[in-house]
């Protein structure tokens, strides 16, 4: 028998973090939506860009925040050759520490030059503002050679900047375990595939890549039933971001009838008041040319019609 | 007072990429099989487990918790974890055996860094508000603080081309090594800049991997029966610097002399340090003070395989070998976490008769 490799998805992970700013970055961010730069100064009178919360000397809050050029000296920096997503530019371009004039210390950013041979450090650069600046350090779009370029005009006052929203979304490549690879495999030909562990002859469904118990893979396949009992469920009520079902509905663990480990699926088919515990419930699978290797072929359980399954039949799986 | 600590097994795998699951459970059994091979021990001689690992990098919630299953956990066990290198997951775990709570201890970590664009995933690591939004990835800020290095005068290009071709050659007989074989500083140097001042062999490979240690006290129940030598833990500390980077002079690294001195390294005649660039080798071995007749890397280092959240337990279990094989009399073992060497952690070691 040939040996499947395991099974690969995509998988993007997005989520808007919302952060709250304290005194010192809120001034930041605030002079940032004016296109101007603050640094902090510290209690050895030096000037950070951009300014800590706290001095690295005292730990006292950095209360003053002062204006600095937008332009200033290259301190070190990289070749950026393969520019990964989000960052300022899409073509290979670098990424510098940046002492700007008035200040000490210094600023990460990037540079806009068209090759490593453009840039040195010691080269003076300006920065390239957004032409709506939000009050994030995006507002700065980059750095370029500082040229003759004409000196940055102020944005309007506006209110104080207190949050920002950073949007963080990567990109994986998500591999299932062997032991799961089996399982969505066979739910691409209608099966619930579970398997049995050597030791305690559990059987998990889905397979897992070890026995919670005897820390053994699980290895013999098992074809079990696409109906069971309800042994526990709770009743959705909360509405949340990304919610696909209309609430109230019920979410619940089924115990397939040859598997020793419940497993959760939504069931639907019912008033969510009358769901309980012992419920014989089956699977409804969608039409046959909607599969694939995917939980989502079945797209809920719903009552068989039988009597409840007595308590004993599944309290020790609970 | 110190109670004696002793690592009595280790196991490891690196690989390129892992055609498994993130929490690489599959990995972990193995690994975990061949500590009780090495030992003699059980599981049930284990008195408290922790684990190194982030779920940034595969994109799974939780992932330690899934990893679990690997320890066969019930019934239940003592367990805890650490979203940093494993180096850091055995620092917890000889803490506790230093309180007194716990005799010994199975301390693992796992990454699989394929999964996603690693340099770009760990960007989360800086500062959220004025770094991470311009997602610079962990490779320019390395380059950043070879630049720092090279225009200062503290290294040179040719240093850190013999620490590449050092390092690839040693790594020729280390099976877990991802990147390796006899090379030359030459060779080094005629490749191509890649993320410039870096070539590609300045900077570790991208690598998958898992690995686990136990670690106990001399007076823990069931040290007698212990099968294997022992490598006596003589001192342990780790350090932090500032997460801004503009607070750190980068040409240094002053949380590893803090760390070094702290844990002693005088007499040490090996160290496993990790440097997953060429360049932080040097700045590494001068800020912990060692001399040319201490014996670097000798299993190739991070340069060869850098399994995120392993690579600085491996440096220690690497030196826990050579002293095992009584290849080493006192050994020093270094793990970094975080941007451009912002969070270092020295361990010493030693055979004893
Ligand atoms: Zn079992």
């Amino acid at each position: 028998m040939t040996e499947l490799g395991t099974l690969h998805a995509p998988l993007q992970v997005e989520f808007d973090y919302t952060r709250s700013l304290g005194p010192t970055l809120s001034g930041f961010m605030t002079g940032l939506k004016r296109r101007q730069i603050l640094g902090g100064v510290l209690s050895d009178g030096t000037v950070a860009v951009p300014p800590p919360e706290y001095d690295g000397t005292t730990f006292a809050p950095i209360t003053e925040l002062r204006p600095v050029a937008d332009v200033g000296v290259v301190q070190s920096w990289a070749w950026v050759p393969e520019p990964v997503a989000g960052q300022p530019l899409d073509k290979p371009f670098a990424f510098a520490q940046i002492v700007l004039d008035g200040a000490d210390k210094a600023l990460l950013h990037a540079v806009a030059v068209d090759s490593a041979a453009d840039i040195q450090t010691g080269m003076r650069v300006r920065a390239v503002w957004a032409d709506e600046p939000v009050g994030a350090i995006t507002d700065i779009r980059w750095f370029e050679a500082e040229g003759d370029s004409p000196a940055t005009t102020p944005g309007p006052e506006g209110d104080a900047i207190e949050g920002i929203i950073s949007p963080v979304k990567l990109a994986y490549d998500y591999a299932a375990s062997p032991e799961e690879s089996k399982f969505f495999r066979g739910l691409a030909d209608g099966k619930l595939i579970g398997q049995r562990c050597p030791v305690c002859e559990k059987v998990y469904v889905p397979p897992r890549g070890a026995c919670p118990v005897d820390g053994v893979p699980t290895t013999d396949e098992v074809e079990v039933a696409d109906h069971g009992t309800i042994t526990t469920f709770c009743i959705v009520n909360v509405p949340f971001t990304g919610q696909q079902i209309p609430i109230p509905y019920v979410s619940a663990y089924v115990l397939l009838d040859g598997a020793d480990i419940a497993f959760l699926h939504l069931i639907l088919g019912i008033d969510a008041a009358d769901v309980r515990m012992g419920l014989r419930v089956k699977a409804v699978w969608k039409p046959r040319d909607e599969w694939g290797t995917t939980i989502a072929n079945i797209s809920h359980f719903e009552p068989t019609g039988e009597p409840d399954a007595d308590y004993e039949t599944y309290k020790v799986h609970l | 007072m110190t109670r004696d600590v002793a690592i009595v097994g280790f196991s490891q795998r690196q690989m390129k990429e892992f055609d498994g699951s993130p929490t690489c459970v599959e990995l972990l059994v193995p690994i975990f099989q061949e500590l009780w091979e090495q030992t003699g021990w059980t599981k049930t001689d284990i008195g408290f487990w922790c684990s190194g690992s982030s779920d940034y990098l595969a994109g799974r919630a939780f992932s330690f918790v899934s990893a679990v299953d690997a320890i066969g956990a019930l019934p239940p066990v003592m367990e805890s974890h650490v979203e940093m290198d494993a180096a850091w997951a055995l620092y917890e775990a000889w803490v506790k055996i230093q309180t007194g709570l716990v005799d010994s201890a199975l301390v693992y970590g796992f990454g699989k860094s394929s999964a996603g664009v690693l340099r770009r995933v760990l960007s989360l690591q800086m500062d959220p508000y004025t770094v991470t939004p311009l997602w610079a990835d962990a490779v320019s800020l390395a380059a950043i603080q070879a630049r720092a290095g090279l225009e200062s005068g503290a290294f040179d290009e040719s240093q850190m081309a013999d620490v590449v071709a050092r390092s690839m050659t040693d790594a020729a007989s280390n099976d877990s090594a991802i990147r390796k074989g006899a090379t030359t500083a030459d060779d080094v140097l005629a490749q191509p800049l890649y993320a410039d001042p870096l070539r590609r062999w300045d900077c570790a490979p991208v690598s998958d991997g898992a690995s686990a240690m136990i670690i106990t006290a001399a007076d823990a129940p069931g040290f007698d029966k212990l099968k294997g030598n022992k490598a006596w833990i003589t001192g342990f500390e780790h350090r932090v610097e500032p997460g801004a980077l503009n607070s750190r002079d980068l040409k240094v690294s002053e949380s590893t002399k803090s760390a070094g001195a702290a844990a002693g390294v005088d007499g040490v005649d090996l160290a496993e340090l990790h440097a997953p660039f060429s360049h932080q080798e040097l700045i590494l071995k001068d800020a912990l003070g060692l001399g040319d007749d201490v014996r670097i890397n000798p299993s190739g280092g991070a340069l060869t395989a850098n399994p995120m959240f392993t690579a600085g337990l491996n440096r220690i279990g690497e030196a826990a070998r050579q002293v095992w094989a009584g290849d080493s009399q006192r050994a020093l073992a270094h793990a970094t976490s975080g941007p451009a060497l912002q969070q270092n952690l020295v361990l010493t070691m030693e055979a004893r008769a």
